[in-house]
């Protein structure tokens, strides 16, 4: 999977960082999101998951990457 | 000959009319205003009727102001993702100028407000403290209930709103002086939101003769509150309180920097998005739980399953009750507590192939975006199974999901009323059985104001459960 974080529309809650703090920091100057880790590990999912249903600025989001799909079951 | 905004706007299509604006039922101040007296008795009509006859981008009239309003999502996203000196929020409200105190001015800007309103009450780290607030405002609310009663849904969530949002943002002291009275008092305030604004806020009616009378009848008691602070004299610095900070400031010459009238200005302005909002939302859950019995009885098994081991209310509210959760992200979607959001465009704005001329209103309409058939199917029916994973109708559609609000200006306060959502109905629910005290079909909306709020009667029967 790959997390985008769009940070034209991050107000800077930072609750995504209680929930994945290996994968969001935070650009204190800027007071927005920073992705720690763009292509998280599967096992992450959870979390991340989590993290971008409850952002308050809906500014998260998960793409999956279809050649990672594929290999998936095989 | 100059171009005028009209001129200019000349390609967007103009919804039709349905009220006359000099028929004799519409009141005399605002005959000759377009489409202001029918948004004044039916607005959802009227936005409605924008998207089905002009589509994505449409145009209205309100007096010399033309209101451009957009649904759909490519047309919305533009709308939310505009910069605050193209699209203005705050020259678009002109109701609120006198509802807050011609006085109340602020240093900072809107967007400079809402964050500090952000970082100073409803930052992360915080939500816990305010859940445990929450809990215990519901828990006394319900404290003087007998075994089997009933209830005004308006005058209860009123109430306990203006108890949570005075205790989460100005503090536990000043909360525990205030009653029913202030309650009521600060709802009368939205008679101030009356359309007529949009011709002239301070016209001689009686909506904004009760506005004004009821803002002084909340000095009076802020007043009241500061002259007990001031014979009590200092206390700790922990057990301060907002007021307590700002009655303590004084100007160069010793005199007050911040007068009552002041104070209640900047209060009022501080509880007023998330007071009739948050209120009309816990209303309308209750109404959508009690018209799906089948809906109602998965909440509450999802609840008593939840807390069987005895968990905290306030540790629960911040974390996942997904069924809860979807039946308030649906009641959200067909009830959002604003059904239009305005900005004054300030540049010439490019939307869609249009210019929109500065001096225009814009308008997005939550009502009418949440609704879209294509993004929400069978988009009339409460349906919660809508979020339940992988559906997530409401990530699927951030640009037209928009109950509140979407972006840059998305409302601050959202994490903080979802748990405040979570909180009261994890608490009356198990307690409590709810019933309507009216037909079903009875409950609804007064669209006569800005602010939305139920009509009355909204009555409810509770029965303490037996658990």
């Amino acid at each position: 999977m790959r997390v985008v974080a769009d940070t034209t529309v991050c107000q800077g809650h930072q609750l995504c960082q209680g929930e994945a703090p290996d994968v969001f920091g935070f650009d204190e100057e800027a007071d927005v999101v920073v992705l720690l880790d763009e292509q998280p590990d599967e096992s992450r999912r959870a979390d991340v998951t989590t993290a971008v249903k409850y952002c308050p600025a809906f500014a998260l989001s998960i793409e999956e990457d279809p050649s990672m799909k594929e290999s998936g079951d095989a | 000959m100059t171009l005028t905004t009209t001129d200019l706007l000349a390609d967007v299509p103009e919804v039709s009319t349905r009220l006359d604006d000099q028929d004799p039922s519409v009141p005399e101040i605002i005959r000759g205003t377009g489409h202001l007296p029918e948004m004044r008795v039916d607005p959802i009509g009227l936005f409605t009727r924008v998207r089905e006859e002009c589509g994505d981008v449409g145009r209205f009239r309100l007096a010399d102001k033309d209101v451009v309003m957009v649904t759909g999502a490519e047309a919305n996203e533009e709308f939310f993702r505009a910069p605050e000196e193209v699209l203005d929020q705050a020259a678009a409200y002109p109701f609120m100028t006198p509802i807050f105190g011609k006085g109340v001015v602020f240093d900072a800007s809107p967007e400079e407000r809402q964050q500090m309103l952000k970082n100073q009450a409803l930052r992360g780290d915080m939500m816990r403290g305010h859940a445990q607030t929450i809990e215990a405002e519901i828990r006394r609310m319900v404290a003087d209930w007998g075994d089997e009663g009933e209830i005004d849904l308006l005058d209860f969530f009123a109430e306990l709103t203006i108890y949570t949002t005075s205790s989460c943002l100005i503090g536990k002291p000043f909360r525990e002086e205030l009653d029913a009275s202030f309650a009521h008092h600060y709802h009368e305030l939205e008679h101030g939101t009356d359309a007529i604004a949009y011709v002239d806020p301070y016209a001689d009616i009686d909506n904004f003769k009760m506005r004004d009378a009821a803002r002084l009848k909340l000095v009076d008691l802020v007043q009241q509150i500061i002259d007990k602070r001031v014979l009590r004299g200092k206390v700790a610095r922990e057990d301060r309180d907002l007021l307590d900070v700002l009655i303590s400031l004084k100007n160069e010459d010793g005199t007050d920097q911040f007068t009552a009238d002041l104070v209640t200005g900047i209060f009022i302005s501080m509880m007023f998005a998330g007071h009739h909002t948050s209120s009309g939302t816990a209303s309308w859950a209750m109404i959508e739980l009690m018209r799906h019995p089948e809906v109602m009885e998965s909440v509450v098994a999802e609840l008593d399953e939840l807390y069987a081991d005895g968990s905290e209310v306030s540790f629960q509210a911040l974390r996942e009750i997904p069924i809860l959760e979807s039946a308030l992200k649906e009641t959200l979607r067909l009830h959002p507590p604003l059904i239009i959001l305005m900005r004054l465009v300030q540049q010439d704005f490019e939307l869609l192939g249009h210019t929109i001329p500065a001096g225009t209103l814009i308008a997005a309409s939550p009502r009418v975006s949440n609704r879209i058939e294509e993004d929400f199917p069978n988009a009339e029916s409460f349906d919660p199974s809508r979020y339940i994973d992988p559906n997530q109708e409401d990530l699927q559609n951030k640009w037209t999901w928009i109950p509140f609000g979407a972006g840059k200006h998305r409302c601050v306060g959202n994490a903080f009323a979802m748990m405040q959502m979570k909180a009261i109905f994890s608490v009356i629910l198990r307690d409590f059985e709810f019933t309507p005290a009216q037909p079903v079909d009875s409950y609804k909306d007064d669209f006569t104001k800005m602010v939305i709020q139920l009509e009355q009667p909204c009555r409810v029967t509770y029965k303490r459960r037996v658990r």
